[in-house]
């Protein structure tokens, strides 16, 4: 039995040369179908994601079906690139690894496991699987789901957007109730405005100084725009502050917000600082109820979270390793057989 | 066959200890489930064992320091098993197992021991308001919990980079929740055993009817400030623990009416 694995990623192709190999999902059926004609495959999965394009294949002779591949993904592309192989035990551990999130940008991300799917699924209707990958690609995602549930590779954020919405959701609870006000319209701002926004927050307001640019964001976010000079208004209903504005001053002091404390009764306040200076006092912290951090500590949470999710890497490959011997064991008594049954 | 069943739901409550500590210890808590499982079994033994002390005694089992432990730690589980499957707050679990534990280890380890012999027959008002309010206390217990649980939580939330125990500890906005609701329950049972008490119409001594009467006022205190937002749930929290300790403090009052009980 002859698996290997022919393709590219982040490992080794930068951002503008995967999207010019990137397969659009609505064409993976049709592509598959290509390249089962223009190489000597018996069986072949396709995964394009935007860090990845892989063929997964089984042939009678995986050099020239590998080389086959990579000149069929070449024309495809128009351009010319450095693809790895891995022939059968590493092919498999591969993929395992890559199901699991281990291979990928962020490790321990979950996303790949939906897109390894889908990509089988694809192969699986077109007929392009057969018992070996159909083996093969039910147990990557066995070991998918016990390198999810066995270990902490999923554990934690390792984006200030994502822990900036840990910590919203450590606070309320279900952020489906929660205001959030976005103070300035950069980048760092937008992208943990992005982040709760992906959490289905109640609504998003932008003050930013220049108003067309809060409308702009606004618009792309689904929020509303504020004119900068009345953003005090917006406070009190507001449960989530984020602040990215280019003041050189404080923007909030602990004085400014304690007198408006007593009003808001129990609801809590998370102030979010992403801006360079700070636009919060610090003292704002020590106020009952409020909750400050700053892009100091929210990139610091982010590189515990990577910290603990790279010390969960050996256990994670222990399971894989266990889970390929296994697989490997099924391949032996399967060539085995075919090999009796022969004449 | 009494003790055994004691012994084998305090067992339950230390495999739950045991659980919670193990899995808190190696970061990888699992609300609910296991440690459910461990309170439920152990509740389960505990009931089998009242029901029988209360068979032998012929009146609600709480007729000693040993038994009035047991009931405690009975009513501990009971509210543990109501608010924690209500509110998947599944950690209070890790919490309570260890708590229950040590009141059962109390009670078994404990001088009275020894089943006590009620003379005379039972007043049903002194049974309802001694079991109301130990149930009552076992809702204030839990009340503790979450108080702990939410200061915890609530300095990991301040400190620049919280520890591995913020990622298992559920929102303070679910914890704000569940103390305001069991502060309610809790002092709507005690309510209920007071106004039991008074019906009992047994002199019991003034002591003993002020320090019932602090701890409902301690908690009656807590809610109407913090109805009206002088306190903050921060200072809920801190308050829930320190009238729990009051309220503990006050137990050697009902070991009197036990022994009042007992005569």
């Amino acid at each position: 039995m002859n698996i290997f694995c022919v393709g590219l990623s982040h490992h080794n192709a930068g951002v503008s040369l995967r999207e010019r190999f990137a397969v659009d999902a609505a064409a993976l059926a049709e592509t598959l179908a290509a390249l089962r004609e223009h190489a000597p495959l018996n069986e072949a999965v396709l995964l394009s994601t935007c860090n990845r394009v892989e063929i997964y294949g089984l042939a009678g002779d995986a050099s020239v079906a590998a080389r086959a591949c990579a000149e069929f993904l070449q024309r495809s592309a128009g351009v010319e690139a450095e693809f790895y192989r891995r022939d059968m035990a590493e092919g498999v551990r591969h993929l395992f690894r890559v199901v699991s999130g281990l291979d990928s940008m962020v490790v321990g991300e979950t996303e790949i496991l939906g897109q390894v799917k889908d990509a089988y699924a694809a192969a699986l209707a077109r007929g392009a699987t057969g018992a070996a990958l159909n083996r093969l690609f039910q147990q990557a995602f066995r070991v998918a789901k016990q390198v999810r549930t066995k270990t902490g590779i999923t554990r934690g954020s390792v984006s200030v957007g994502s822990v900036a919405v840990e910590l919203a959701e450590k606070i309320f609870g279900d952020l489906s109730a929660c205001r959030v006000l976005l103070l300035g319209a950069g980048d760092a701002g937008a992208r943990v405005a992005r982040s709760l926004q992906s959490r289905g927050v109640r609504a998003l307001v932008i003050a930013n100084r220049t108003f067309d640019r809060a409308a702009e964001l606004a618009a792309e976010l689904g929020g509303m725009a504020l004119h900068y000079d009345h953003w005090c208004g917006a406070l009190d209903d507001a449960d989530i502050i984020i602040s990215c504005t280019a003041a050189r001053g404080r923007v909030l002091s602990a004085a400014d917000l304690a007198p408006m404390l007593p009003a808001r009764g129990d609801r809590p306040l998370f102030l979010v600082d992403v801006a360079v200076p700070r636009d919060f006092d610090p003292a704002l912290n020590g106020l009952e109820g409020v909750y400050l951090h700053n892009l100091d500590s929210l990139q610091a949470i982010a590189r515990q979270g990577m910290a603990g999710r790279e010390s969960e890497i050996e256990h994670c490959e222990r399971l894989i390793s266990e889970h390929l011997d296994e697989f490997l064991a099924w391949a032996r008594r399967r060539g085995a057989s075919a090999a009796e049954a022969a004449p | 066959m009494e003790r055994h069943l004691l012994a084998g739901s305090t067992l339950f409550y230390l495999l739950g200890f045991a659980n919670s500590l193990l899995s808190l210890g190696a970061g990888k808590f699992r609300p609910g489930r296991l440690n459910t499982v461990f309170i439920a079994g152990g509740f389960a033994l505990q009931t089998a064992f009242l029901w029988a002390r209360g068979q032998d005694l012929g009146r609600c089992p709480i007729t000693s320091t040993f038994e009035v432990l047991v009931f405690l730690s009975w009513s501990i589980a009971l509210a543990y098993l109501v608010v924690g499957a209500a509110y998947r707050i599944s950690l209070l679990g890790a919490f309570t197992a260890p708590l229950v534990f040590a009141l059962q280890l109390a009670a078994l380890l404990g001088p009275s021991a020894r089943a006590s012999q009620p003379q005379g027959p039972p007043s049903g008002w002194l049974e309802l308001h001694a079991a109301t309010s130990l149930v009552a206390y076992g809702v204030l217990a839990l009340a503790c919990v979450a108080g702990v649980m939410f200061l915890v939580q609530e300095r990991q939330l301040k400190m620049r980079v919280p520890g591995s125990i913020f990622h298992l500890l559920p929102p303070i906005a679910t914890l704000t929740d569940a103390m305001r609701r069991l502060l309610w329950f809790g002092l709507g049972l005690l309510s209920a055993g007071i106004v039991a008490g008074f019906l009992v119409r047994v002199p019991v001594g003034h002591w003993k009817t002020g320090a019932s009467l602090l701890v409902w006022a301690a908690y009656a205190a807590i809610l109407l400030l913090w109805s009206r937002h002088v306190l903050h749930p921060r200072r809920v929290a801190q308050a829930c623990v320190a009238a729990f300790a009051l309220a503990l403090a006050t137990l050697p009052a009902m070991n009197a009416l036990a022994g009042h009980l007992a005569k």
